[in-house]
């Protein structure tokens, strides 16, 4: 595989750096080639990338690297922290309404794994203690609403929905007082699959968001996107204002730049990982985790 | 209004073009690689000529010629098979209506018995298609309906069944081993029937996309390829790629969750669109 021989090259560079006592620029421009080839192989998008390895080699030619006892160690220690910087960053948890009745809203492309991932969330959150309630605001994709329902029943939480209405909006709104009336603390609301550049369905979901006022918008990203990550993510947070990530489908041998590319984009936290298609398979995020599955180490 | 001259710039503005699509770094080189020649060795000048040429070397290596083509027999036998969430199922309802357009008759065998409601979503489109449809209940042997639906295919003398199964990651081996059952009985069953064995792929996907190639096509004999949500800002260059490394034609396109909206392949209309803004 690509991935394997890239990975081990990189190790390789990685190795004749730590072995070195004496680091010119010559040694880090060729390391540094590596590592952006390495990053593309894992598909973080292009203009990341770019910027990434310059920022390192800015560090690194640092006289303080240089001239220090391990400058290779150093070099290796600087990608490893901007990579886990870039991940990281401030409230990776999902926030709850302080006046205790908390949205959620799940959106993204389609086919990424948001009713998967709604009735993932729900599950998690009983066992944390909340007592959520589902929402199915789907009105498009063929069965959407039986699927919401097949799922609501496997993980044992009620699914709220309105077959015969044609708005989402008044279908959310309708299930946030139904299940504030009926004594649930959280919704989590499933949206149809969309593309960022359709403006009537991006519209749909600016309505949504104006009805039930969701305390956290998150939006469900496929672990094996390539480039196109960015322009996604970006679309639904200039339109939405996102507050989260929850990347999916992190089961399987996909390197997962596409995670530094929306963090990178949105700003917006990875909040949970995807990692198979049952209801336990949710885990919250480690940015140094994503760090080494990217460089492939 | 003179056009550029052709200068290191343009290479590196191409070469961009081509990572950003999502084509991998090798075949990128190689396409510059052989791009450079071309420049040298035709004497290019313009910036059109250039663009032109480098997407024909695309072309190049995208087109395969009559394999683009769905295959023409019948009895055929249609087996969609991906990773979760490309769009088999949804490709599978507009195959059915294309083929009923051409006049052909169709039978659909809802062999994802694992997803929610993945039945009934294939249960609808037959009936927004005018197709029959076999399916069983939720967590029965995938394999079984596929008998079912050879067995009444047969009966009925149906021109074409196509297959619907579950996503599966291809590094499970569980699941890909299930998979290549019903691999096995469509060739037990029906061994007089034509085969198809499409891959489908999301335009979003990454370098993913030739692991995907890789493994699926070591458990199958995949006969094409198609390449779904176009419609998107996606530009699907990773089947450049696959194209050049596993010699997989692309038969269809989808361009939108419609019905009407899969489309033939054309080599020459993708590379060129790599290209437009
Ligand atoms: N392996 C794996 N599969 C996943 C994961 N999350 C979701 N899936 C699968 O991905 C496929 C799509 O999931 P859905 O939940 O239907 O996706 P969606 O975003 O709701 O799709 P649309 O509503 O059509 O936009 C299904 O086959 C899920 O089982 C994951 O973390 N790992
Ligand atoms: N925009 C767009 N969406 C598409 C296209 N093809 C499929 N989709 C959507 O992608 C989502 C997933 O499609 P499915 O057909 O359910 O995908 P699948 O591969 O059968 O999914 P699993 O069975 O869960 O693995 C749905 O929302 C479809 O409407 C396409 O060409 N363009
Ligand atoms: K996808
Ligand atoms: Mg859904
Ligand atoms: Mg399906």
């Amino acid at each position: 595989m690509a991935f394997e021989s890239l990975s081990d090259k990189l190790q390789g560079v990685f190795k004749k750096l730590k072995g070195k006592g004496v680091l010119t620029e010559a040694d880090i421009n060729e390391a540094m080639r590596e590592v952006k080839l390495a990053l593309l192989e894992a598909d973080v998008n292009f203009k990341v990338v770019k910027d990434f390895v310059s920022a390192v080699k800015e560090k690194s030619l640092g006289s303080d690297v240089l001239e220090s006892l391990t400058p290779g160690q150093q070099v290796i220690k600087i990608v490893n922290d901007e990579l886990v910087g870039l991940m990281g960053g401030a409230n990776s948890k999902l926030t709850y309404s302080p006046r205790g009745f908390t949205i959620l809203l799940m959106v993204g492309l389609q086919g990424t794994g948001k009713t998967t991932t709604c009735g993932k969330l729900a599950n998690y959150l009983k066992k944390n203690g909340k007592k959520p309630m589902l929402c199915a605001c789907d009105i498009y994709r063929p069965a959407a609403i039986d699927q919401l329902e097949v799922v609501g029943k496997t993980v044992d939480v009620p699914v709220f929905t309105m077959r015969d209405c044609k708005e989402p909006e008044v279908i959310a709104e309708t299930a946030v007082k139904e299940a504030e009336l009926k004594g649930f603390d959280v919704l989590i609301v499933d949206t149809a699959g969309r593309l960022q550049i359709d403006e009537a369905l991006m519209e749909e979901l600016v309505r949504v968001k104006k009805a039930i006022k969701p305390h956290e918008i998150l939006l469900v990203v496929d672990a094996m996107t390539g480039q196109d990550a960015v322009n996604a993510a970006a679309g639904f947070d200039d339109k939405l204002g996102i507050d989260g990530v929850i990347m999916t489908k992190l089961d399987g041998d996909a390197r997962g730049g596409a995670a530094l590319s929306v963090k990178q984009v949105t700003g917006k936290p990875i909040k949970f990982i995807g990692v198979g298609e049952k209801f336990d398979a949710l885990e919250p995020f480690h940015p140094e985790r994503m760090a080494s599955r990217i460089l492939g180490m | 209004f003179l056009g550029r001259t052709v200068d290191e710039e343009l290479l590196e503005e191409l070469e961009e073009v081509l990572i950003t699509s999502d084509i991998g770094m090798d075949t990128t080189m190689k396409i510059i690689g052989q791009l450079r020649e071309d420049v040298r060795k035709q004497g290019l000048t313009t910036e059109q000529q250039v663009k032109e040429r480098i997407a024909s070397i695309v072309e190049g290596l995208i087109d395969k010629g009559e394999n683009h083509q769905i295959c023409q027999e019948t009895p055929l036998v249609i087996l969609m098979i991906g990773v979760n969430g490309g769009g088999k199922t949804t490709s599978i309802g507009k195959l059915a209506n294309k083929f009923k357009q051409d006049g052909k008759s169709v039978l659909l065998a809802a062999a994802d018995t694992f997803r929610a409601a993945a039945g009934e979503q294939l249960e609808l489109w037959g009936e927004r298609v005018g197709v029959n449809v076999i399916s069983h209940h939720e967590g029965a042997d995938p394999s079984a309906v596929i008998f079912d639906a050879i067995q009444s295919a047969k009966a009925k003398k149906t021109d074409i069944l196509i297959c619907d199964t579950a996503g599966r990651i291809q590094t499970k081996k569980n699941l890909m081993v299930e998979l290549e059952k019903m691999n096995k009985i469509i060739g037990r069953e029906y061994p007089e029937a034509a085969r198809e064995t499409l891959l489908v792929l999301d335009a979003t996907t990454g370098k993913n996309a030739v692991s995907q190639a890789k493994e699926f096509g070591e458990i199958t004999d995949i006969t094409g390829i198609v390449l779904t949500k176009l419609d998107g800002t996606a530009k699907g260059g990773i089947v450049i790629t696959i194209a050049d490394e596993f010699n997989m034609p692309v038969k269809f396109i989808g361009i939108g969750e419609g019905m009407n909206d899969l489309k033939e392949f054309d080599p020459a209309e993708f590379a060129g669109g790599l290209f437009n803004e």
